[in-house]
């Protein structure tokens, strides 16, 4: 509450009450600025954890509130580049961002969902340049290392968030936030949170193995090829834009990221005793 | 005479051999093909100026046990559905210049 007041303060005066709040997750800051000052209010309860005191930001939205028009977030999502700038488009909401200057806009009603799914896909865009990604998936840190859990919806992410031992900080159950950095693959805890309805703790750390969950009569591992790797890997990269490039660009980090970080498949049964083989 | 087919890798896909498979992402569609040993082979002599029975001769046939003829048939099957989605260029005419192969990531 206090990083708001004091953005609104400084704000205040050179822009016509817009008032402004950092959201950072995964080291990326983004400047949020609207002239509504309770939907900033209801993103800094939302982004709890995430919301800081970054006076740099690498993105930076002016958020225009309009009156809900009555179509929902179930409409088609587009993401396109036109003319150099990404034009981001769904029933509840309608943005525009300059890649070159990082600014842009967004259009949508006083709800938390449509910015978070705009800053799902500013994030994976940004990503994707550095050779990272949003992956559904859970992930934790045990004894300062991550390991990350994938699968589509009923895999088994929440239930194995669920599980975690006292030892172990979540740093999301849904959308995991993979980076690629000079020493190896960090992952980053998310706000974004699943079934568990709970953030994730804002901490980060390299990650150790990569489990593709599934459910079976007993716990066991066993280890997967590449190539299986990459398909399984590719299937819950989050990713929405139709561009090529960076299609491209999203696949060849997957296959990267095979290759320099074990992939397992985890069997398990819905109790405890998984961890004991999380090590 | 039927006329000499010339591929080539389209700019529009990635690729990485990863194991034994190639892995190639259509970035028109975003769709992911796998290729088997032999299909693999072609892919990587598709070099857009060797012509499409040259590979089949000094590629396929010398390394793997099937006839000329029967050969050329599946290649030029193969060639048929790659190029139906984008990732293979086929022209009766050499392709130039052509498309470096790259299988590393960045």
């Amino acid at each position: 509450m206090q990083e708001l007041t004091a953005s609104m303060d400084s704000t205040a005066t050179s822009q016509l009450n817009r008032h402004e709040l950092v959201i950072e997750i995964g080291n990326i800051p983004v400047r949020v600025r609207s002239a509504n000052l309770a939907f900033l209010r209801m993103l800094e309860n939302r982004y709890v954890g995430f919301v800081g005191g970054a006076r740099r930001a690498d993105f930076e939205f002016e958020v225009d509130i309009a009156p809900p028009d009555g179509v929902g977030a179930d409409d088609d999502l587009s993401v396109l580049r036109r003319s150099g700038r990404w034009s981001l488009a769904r029933g509840d909401f309608r943005a525009e961002w300059d890649p070159a200057s990082n600014q842009g806009s967004i259009r949508q009603s006083a709800n938390p969902y449509s910015i978070d799914s705009v800053l799902r896909i500013v994030h994976s865009l940004a990503l994707a340049r550095e050779g990272s990604f949003l992956l559904h998936a859970a992930s934790a840190v045990r004894n300062g290392r991550a390991f990350l859990f994938a699968g589509a919806s009923g895999a088994g992410k929440t239930t194995i968030s669920r599980l975690a031992p006292a030892d172990a900080v979540l740093l999301t159950d849904e959308v995991s936030y993979i980076r690629r950095q000079e020493s190896g693959y960090f992952a980053f805890g998310t706000p974004f949170a699943g079934e568990l309805a709970k953030s994730g703790e804002n901490v980060s750390a390299p990650i150790a193995a990569l489990y593709l969950l599934a459910k079976g009569p007993e716990n066991r591992i066993e280890s997967v090829g590449p190539a299986e790797a990459s398909r399984a890997l590719l299937e819950s990269i989050l990713f929405f834009a139709q561009d090529p490039e960076l299609v491209k660009s999203v696949f060849l980090a997957a296959c990267e990221f095979v290759s320099r970080v074990p992939v397992h498949r985890l069997t398990f049964v819905p109790d405890a005793g998984v961890w004991e083989l999380i090590v | 005479m039927t006329k000499k087919r010339y591929v080539a890798r389209s700019y529009e896909i990635a690729a990485r051999k990863l194991g034994s498979e190639m892995m190639i992402m259509s970035g028109r569609d975003s769709t992911l093909f796998s290729l088997n040993d032999v299909a693999t082979v072609i892919w990587e002599a598709a070099d857009g100026s060797t012509s499409l029975d040259e590979i089949v001769e000094s590629r396929i046939c010398s390394q793997f046990e099937v006839q000329p003829c029967v050969a050329l048939q599946d290649a030029e099957t193969l060639v048929d559905e790659l190029a139906s989605h984008g990732i293979l260029l086929v022209s009766h005419e050499p392709i130039f210049p052509p498309v470096p192969l790259q299988l590393e990531a960045r």
